[in-house]
């Protein structure tokens, strides 16, 4: 733990740079300079982002500006508390995030693998509720653009079982986890216990996001029915009340949907635009277009993350991080930061319009 | 970022060993190639496929020009389809612009000078530059792809909604486009990471080149509008595979989004293309009249004001597209500033020569060539820019012709002209000078004659993009086709002396040119490390104490 | 660029490098202050959800914006330390926005203009319902 030089250098040149441990690359004078240059970096990356993400905002703006109606009937179909827990996971995820950058600077290692498996877990819950949203709306036919099914009464829903697709990759990795675990601890390696434990950590945390997520959305036809309500009606049961005339359909939480069929689309008829404007796929559907793209590559940014989470666990666990050397912690930290960033527009701007 | 050091060129510098080591004998092997870290020989790779993307792309445009020799009003007659016509222009157009211009010199000449000129020993992310190349490499399989599936034929820009009913394999070339775009975005990444923290003492901004202002300005660039490029090709490519709609009129998407979206980025990039150049031009200028840049200041400002400016007019590529009266009269009173800095650079580079001592030689000669090439190409530009005359002039052969003379006759005679001047340095070999001439020569007529007339033919109302004519342009049509048969000879000319110099050239001495920025202290070619010590960095422009040196052939410091 | 705290991480290292740098250069957070920021971003969020439940028109989204910018500034501020690091950093960021604004400023003020000349297909007008989806309502 004394030592930051783990592996012997790699530089041909040892002998012309005797003074460059191996953490610093032969071509930087210092290790400030190479943190810099690395921030800089890193900042300049965050700027391509950004405007990688303003088309999506952009395509967002025209749309909502020309149709708002749509954007008010549409969003009734996302369940705001998922969005809302989500907000909530992901900032807590840049707090954990924020802490493992403190704890790589002062060299707590233990706290340092903790917060990176925690910032990892929470990825890992917002995949899984995303996973629940996003099969419950494609077994109803919310789907972007020309695949996009008009929300009536008396049309087929899908009957294809999304979310167990969505849930066979995280349970294949759980499982290759779980026995990497096992094989940490056959070889007795606390190097590779250290990476396993998160990893397991996280693979099942998944799942806790699909179980939260399932729980949560079950209570989804409440929120859409009384959305145009005026949102007064959050009633604290989840359960399916007897009180609305309608039956509503059950989904449940493979997200095929059984029973009479969702009718959610009836109530924003009652308000002042007519339902058969909005409904169809040149409107809806275009929402949906833009609901999928944004949070979809929001979603595929939160994996990039997560392999370069797991990454960091990796070198924490060789405990090669220390006060002059935390530049991929921090940068990896900055990349995360954002990521939370862009999901806190996105929040307010397709769960929560009136 | 931990960046270790190159493990592939583990051999030992041998030195001693009778052998002077530099970056091309440093260590041998396929691999010592594929997997360097040397900014160097990134450079030299990326040459190397940028030469033959350049290569595919220019047979593609000999096809497009032999093909319009007839007027091809009966389609049998004709030497291609008209189907086939509209795949070869747009793989002429895309293949140049996304595989060769844009990264042409930042990436393979940029790569190459930046650090040294810099002082530094590399970049700062080594392997994100290899990374660079090897995306470029992808996004180039991709085109290829492209030309040998069935043909794409939307034109390189893309536009909806042709592009999302296209037969064509629009989704491989965006998905290309969209991998060369972060090749691109890596390299500028890297160039202000690199010119910002890397300087070494005494490289104040105001004694670097003026070729890494225009770098610099460059990279700013392709961070900030390369990233909108990307979105605007997975969105194109999700509305191919998923019918997302939202830039298709039949779902009420808006196929005029698309070109804001396009034009974010490609109007800008086109100061991608020519910025460098620009930057080439202040180095050549300057060292052939051997006598110091005029108005270094403003020459650097300009090149950032021409970044910042490109972000301000892409408006004017859309006048005829159904955008609002108020945006067309905005868009175009503000593509006239883009001309103030562009007409800085050309009055301070003929103030330049202005009583200097001009050397007649190949890199010159290109430059010379460049500052006609890009005025005329400049000044054309002006009527664009004018909606009243836009909207006779839009998508005809005027444009064509005011963008080859900017693109080509600026960024390419710029490059063959950065090419021949750093030559030397690159390989250790002096080029046989009379033929660079020559090449220069043939190169600057066949581009007047294929390009020349097709202003006039554009006044006249030939329109881009078609595969037939009416009777009345053939005249001016084959003026265009014998210029361009001409152009790819003097091209030619330039290769095969290149080529030449390569096996019986000269050994190239340290400063060949008289030079006295960073690049011409170290040996030709340069060791793996640029600079054993830290150079000292004096002013990039000062030539009073150069003089020249009988013995070795080159230029030397005065004691 | 202050440290936003009399703690100093030790240096573990125990050398230095040769060149003449104190080297120190890592400013850790305190943990106070980024539970403070945490919590101040729960509260924001529950603050936007309230705010959403009430019908407020026009303003309602520049408002949830607005609170969302809030948030947006806690979390570069903080915890990217944005407060404690090179200004050049800042101004990078920043600027990245001014190029967003004006991609959507210019992009959003055409599409104003040339709305009047859209046709919407299938059409808005009431007087053509769209037959493929006739409501089923109660």
């Amino acid at each position: 733990m004394t030592t930051a030089v783990a592996h012997p250098p790699v530089d041909s040149h040892e002998g012309e740079h005797h003074e460059h441990p191996a953490w610093l690359a032969h071509h930087f004078d210092d290790a400030e300079q190479q943190f810099d240059a690395g921030k800089l970096g890193m900042w300049l990356f965050l700027v391509t982002e950004v405007l990688f993400f303003s088309g999506m905002f952009c395509a967002y703006a025209l749309y909502r500006n020309r149709n708002p109606e749509v954007f008010e009937f549409c969003s009734t179909f996302l369940n705001e508390k998922l969005g809302a827990i989500n907000t909530g996971v992901l900032l807590f995820s840049s707090l954990t995030m924020a802490w493992a950058v403190r704890a790589s600077q002062l060299r707590e290692t233990k706290t340092l693998i903790g917060m990176l498996a925690a910032t990892l877990g929470c990825a890992a819950i917002f995949l899984g509720v995303k996973a629940v949203e996003y099969s419950h709306k494609w077994g109803l036919g919310l789907l972007p653009g020309n695949l996009y099914k008009s929300q009536i009464e008396g049309a087929p829903h899908s009957e294809v079982p999304y979310l167990w697709y969505l849930c066979i990759p995280p349970l294949v990795l759980l499982v290759c986890f779980v026995l990497y675990y096992v094989y940490g601890v056959v070889a007795a390696s606390k190097f590779h216990l250290r990476i396993a434990g998160p990893l397991v950590v996280a693979a099942g945390c998944y799942f806790a996001g699909v179980g939260l997520g399932v729980f949560l959305e079950s209570g989804e036809e409440h929120s859409s029915e009384h959305a145009s309500a005026g949102h007064d009606e959050h009633a604290a049961g989840h359960d399916h009340s007897e009180d609305h005339a309608v039956v509503k359909p059950k989904v449940d939480f493979l997200g095929t949907t059984t029973g009479p069929l969702n009718d959610v689309a009836i109530t924003p008829a009652e308000s002042a635009t007519p339902e058969s404007d909005v409904n169809q796929k040149g409107m809806a559907g275009l929402f949906f277009s833009i609901y999928y793209c944004m949070t979809g590559v929001h979603a595929i940014h939160i994996l990039g993350g997560m392999l370069v989470i797991t990454w960091l666990i990796v070198k924490a666990a060789n405990l090669e991080f220390h006060s002059k050397y935390y530049g991929p912690v921090d940068n990896v930290g900055l990349y995360w930061h954002l990521v939370d960033f862009i999901w806190i527009y996105l929040f307010p701007l397709l769960y929560l319009i009136t | 970022m931990s960046v270790v050091t190159n493990p592939v060129t583990m051999p030992a510098p041998i030195a001693e060993a009778g052998k002077e080591d530099n970056y091309l004998t440093h260590s041998s092997g396929f691999l010592s190639w594929a997997l360097t870290l040397d900014h160097k020989r990134i450079g030299v790779m990326y040459l190397v496929c940028i030469m033959s993307a350049f290569a595919l792309g220019g047979t593609l445009a000999l096809l497009i020009r032999l093909h319009l020799w007839n007027p091809n009003l009966d389609p049998t007659q004709a030497l291609f389809s008209n189907k086939q016509y509209n795949q070869i222009f747009t793989l002429h157009g895309a293949v140049m612009v996304f595989l060769f211009i844009i990264p042409s010199i930042p990436a393979a000449l940029g790569n190459f000078l930046l650090p040294i000129m810099l002082g530094s020993k590399d970049v700062a992310f080594p392997r994100l530059n290899l990374g660079s190349f090897y995306l470029w490499i992808v996004g180039a399989i991709f085109f290829l792809f492209s030309i040998f599936a069935t043909g794409l034929d939307t034109g390189w820009t893309f536009y909806t909604p042709y592009s999302i009913e296209s037969q064509g394999p629009v989704v491989a070339a965006t998905m290309g486009v969209f991998v060369l775009g972060f090749s691109s975005i890596f390299t500028g990444l890297n160039f202000i990471v690199t010119i910002n923290t890397m300087r070494p003492p005494g490289m104040t901004w105001f004694r670097m080149p003026l070729f890494l202002w225009a770098v610099y300005s460059t990279s700013i660039i392709q961070v900030l509008a390369t990233p909108v490029l990307g979105i605007t090709m997975l969105l194109l490519a999700a509305e191919r595979v998923l019918g997302i709609g939202i830039f298709d009129a039949k779902l009420n998407g808006d196929p005029v989004a698309f070109q804001h979206f396009f034009w974010f980025y490609s109007h800008p990039a086109v100061y991608i293309m020519i910025l460098p150049a620009m930057g080439i031009i202040s180095e050549l200028m300057s060292v052939h009249s051997h006598k110091g840049i005029f108005g270094y200041r403003m020459i650097a400002y300009s090149s950032v004001a021409i970044a910042l400016f490109g972000f301000l007019v892409w408006g004017h590529h859309m006048f005829t597209s159904g955008m609002a009266d108020v945006t067309t009269i905005v868009f175009s009173a503000l593509t006239f500033t883009v001309s103030i800095p562009s007409a800085i650079k050309v009055f301070n580079w003929v103030g330049t020569m202005y009583k200097g001592t001009v050397s007649l030689n190949t890199p010159m000669l290109y430059a010379l060539a460049f500052i006609f090439l890009f005025t005329i190409g400049g000044l054309t530009g002006l009527s664009l820019g004018a909606l009243s005359t836009d909207m006779h002039l839009h998508d005809t052969y005027y444009v064509v012709a005011h963008f080859h003379y900017v693109m080509m006759g600026g960024t390419l005679v710029a490059f063959l002209g950065g090419l021949f001047h750093w030559w030397p340095k690159m390989t250790g070999k002096m080029f046989n000078d009379f033929f660079g001439i020559v090449s220069a020569a043939i190169v600057f007529v066949g581009f007047n004659l294929t390009f020349l007339p097709q202003f006039v033919l554009g006044t006249r109302g030939m329109p881009r993009r078609y595969a037939s004519y009416q009777i009345e342009f053939q005249d001016l049509h084959r003026m265009s086709t014998i210029g361009a048969v001409m152009l790819g000879i003097g091209l030619l000319v330039a290769l095969v002396t290149l080529i030449h110099s390569l096996m019986f050239g000269k050994k190239a001495p340290r400063n060949p040119w008289g030079g006295a920025t960073l690049e011409w202290e170290c040996s030709s070619p340069p060791p793996h490390d640029n600079f054993s010590s830290a150079p000292s960095v004096g002013d990039p422009y000062e030539f009073g104490n150069i003089e020249y040196d009988s013995k070795s052939g080159g230029y030397v410091k005065k004691k | 660029m202050s440290a936003p705290t009399q703690e100093h991480s030790h240096d573990a290292l125990g050398h230095g490098h040769g060149h003449g740098h104190d080297g120190e250069f890592s400013h850790p957070m305190p943990i106070w202050m980024l539970l403070t920021v945490f919590v101040a971003l729960l509260a924001l969020t529950v603050l936007t959800v309230y705010q959403s439940t009430f019908s407020l028109g026009n303003i309602e989204v520049w408002l949830s914006l607005t609170i969302a910018t809030v948030k947006a500034g806690l979390v570069i501020a903080f915890f990217m330390h944005l407060l404690w690091d090179k200004p050049l950093n800042a101004i990078i960021i920043l600027s990245s926005l001014v190029f967003v604004a004006l991609f959507l400023g210019f992009t959003m003020m055409d599409a104003q203009g040339y709305r009047e000349n859209l046709i919407m297909k299938p059409t808005l007008d009431d007087s053509q319902p769209a037959a493929m989806d006739v409501p089923v309502s109660k």
